[in-house]
């Protein structure tokens, strides 16, 4: 491996991915195009999952209530407050921020198993908060965002975002964001302490890093990533309800990651993609889904630990970001 | 009815909860503190224990006593056996990675519910009660089965502390839980003991659900709260400590009882929650536990 060369290629593997998914938009039939949005968007909660999962190595079971926040965050500022697509995007952001801040204090004073049961419950608590204050909510049921809701005008120009073409570049513009950052920090020298710190913390600190600092900030990150996936799903798909709350969109992400594989900043698109097909294709035969995610769990775990991209970089291609 | 009597009625109803949870999660922290693993399919376990007690019981004929303890005995066998096959073919291969194995057994979580739901179907079923005398209060009858459940719980409680404590093989589980090395060291076939607690953990959970059955119905969603309530209680408790364990599903047990008699249910899970998130977070070791080993 040279080591000069390293930076160049997977930036531009980073932009022939946005390139190809932005030429997608041209070449797939409408059914696909719609899906792919969804994945685009879901593959940013999956890259705010596999920040703190695949670098910093903490097992979280509450991601759930982080893309929830953002969806909340915007889908309630919106509807009650009559607020705009930016500002309640923003808004959906803002709410994951702040909530990532507040439990990543609150969480990281446990470790290992500890800190996954402590996620899950803060978790579990928030999505009984959707179900209790249902007036604002509408709870298992949901609310739709409104057509004339989702669109930006700005003087004369209007930018609708339930329009599929539209919706699609928003979607490509999320995702190249997420995904140059993740990239990013990945290879910043922050990126690196984050990954000493899974490697072993103790040492870490021995050499003078902060680590319960470098873990708060990778937890308020990532859970900032996840409102935006959030936010971005309220705003470009119109449904928020408290199903997204639940525990099972706690483990999906983790399911991508692992898929895709974790400590990639690929991976996880390649992970939702997939699971997100398999899925698909197989509710046209079945309605036991949820059986697929649990045999895909069983046996990544235990043949396949380090998912697809995480594999090929063991095996062939070690500059493989 | 006035305060007194209510009051009285929500403790008996309390009585109950502490009774069946107590025995789930002894499972969860037997399996707990002597595997150090986190078993997330244990609510599974003890729905596949009502929804195979339902099967049984359905298939013997003649008095209801008969189809009940026909269940209690062949249920605990069957989920054992499931978990011992499961433990086999996955656990093991993990090598009992604490992380790993959450994985894994959220995905057996899936696997059982959704199996559960295409062979039994969504709807929830009663098992028929083995008698159903009544004992007459001044105020109101309450059921004799509900206090029976209590009584066998606590005879079962008992039977599994004389197991820990005085019987050969509880002191092989207390070894291997205590330092697994040098139990291997001693000859202590470390590997089958991980195995034996994961299916005994898992009867456990099989068999205070067939206690619970002809209470409340069985359902392919049953395991959800009986796994948070237990995770709560083996928190509170202390990681790995039956006395602790017992303690806190009676004080669980009551004060949900009482709380959900005067309060309303989702309010009342959301504090309780966080109380206990808030536990964790403060107080690693449990309320009543000492320092984790």
């Amino acid at each position: 491996m040279k080591a000069a060369n390293v930076p160049a290629k997977v930036w531009l593997l980073h932009a022939a991915v946005i390139l190809l998914l932005a030429a997608l938009q041209f070449l797939l039939p409408a059914y696909h195009h719609g899906v792919l949005a969804r994945i685009m968007v879901l593959a940013v909660f999956a890259m705010g999952y596999n920040l703190l999962y695949g670098y910093v190595g903490l097992l979280s079971l509450g991601h759930a209530m982080f893309f929830s926040a953002g969806l909340y965050g915007a889908g309630l500022t919106m509807l009650h407050l009559g607020w705009g697509v930016p500002a309640g995007f923003v808004a959906g952001i803002a709410a994951g921020a702040v909530l990532a801040l507040v439990i990543g204090l609150l969480a990281l004073r446990t470790t290992g198993v500890a800190f996954m049961i402590v996620t899950m419950m803060f978790a579990q608590v928030f999505y009984l908060m959707t179900l209790y204050y249902g007036d604002w909510t509408r709870g298992d049921e949901g609310f739709v965002l409104p057509q004339p809701v989702r669109a930006i005008a700005i003087g004369d120009w209007r930018l609708d975002l339930s329009d599929p073409s539209t919706r699609y570049w928003a979607a490509v513009a999320l995702f190249s964001i997420v995904l140059v950052i993740t990239a990013a920090i990945a290879r910043s020298r922050y990126g690196r302490v984050l990954v000493a710190i899974r490697e072993n913390e103790e040492r870490t600190r021995m050499l003078g890093y902060d680590t319960f600092v470098s873990k708060l900030v990778a937890v308020t990150i990532s859970g900032t990533i996840c409102a935006a996936s959030g936010a971005g799903y309220a705003v470009l798909f119109g449904y928020v309800g408290s199903t997204f709350a639940s525990v099972q969109y706690s483990i999906l992400p983790l399911l991508w990651v692992l898929v895709g594989g974790a400590a990639t900043t690929l991976g996880p698109l390649l992970g939702t993609l997939f699971m997100y097909y398999v899925i698909d294709i197989a509710s046209g035969y079945t309605t036991a889904y949820l059986l697929i995610v649990g045999v895909a769990l069983i046996l990544l775990v235990l043949f396949f630990p380090k998912g697809v991209l995480g594999s090929i970089r063991a095996r062939w291609i070690g500059w493989l970001p | 009815m006035s305060f007194g009597p209510h009051l009285l009625l929500a403790f008996l109803e309390g009585l109950v909860t502490s009774a069946v949870l107590a025995l789930t999660a002894l499972g969860l922290s037997l399996v707990f503190g002597v595997m150090r693993i986190v078993n997330v399919a244990h609510g599974e376990f003890f729905m596949l224990g009502a929804v195979v007690a339902w099967f049984v019981s359905s298939m013997v004929g003649g008095h209801p006593a008969l189809g009940f303890i026909a269940a209690l005995i062949v249920s605990p066998l069957v989920v054992g056996a499931v978990a011992l096959v499961a433990e086999r073919l996955v656990l093991r291969r993990l090598n009992y990675n604490p992380e790993a194995t959450i994985v894994a057994t959220i995905g057996m979580l899936y696997i059982i519910q959704q199996l559960a739901l295409s062979l039994y179907g969504p709807e929830a079923r009663p098992v028929e009660a083995p008698f159903t005398y009544r004992i007459q209060f001044p105020w109101f009858g309450y059921s004799g089965y509900k206090l029976a459940v209590v009584a066998a719980a606590i005879a079962l409680l008992v039977a599994t502390w004389f197991l820990l404590t005085r019987t050969r093989i509880g002191l092989v589980m207390r070894a291997t839980q205590y330092d697994r090395e040098t139990a291997q060291a001693f000859g202590i076939p470390v590997d089958r003991v991980y195995a034996g607690v994961f299916a005994f953990g898992a009867a456990l959970a099989a068999i205070a659900a067939v206690l619970i059955v002809p209470i409340s119905q069985a359902h392919y969603l049953m395991g959800r709260d009986p796994l948070l309530l237990s995770f709560i209680v083996v928190i509170i408790g202390g990681l790995g400590s039956l006395r602790g364990t017992v303690i806190a599903a009676i004080l669980i047990g009551l004060g949900d009882g009482i709380i959900s008699a005067f309060f309303q249910p989702t309010l009342a899970k959301m504090i309780a929650t966080l109380l206990v998130a808030l536990v964790l977070v403060f107080r690693p070791q449990g309320l009543l536990g000492t320092a984790a080993r």
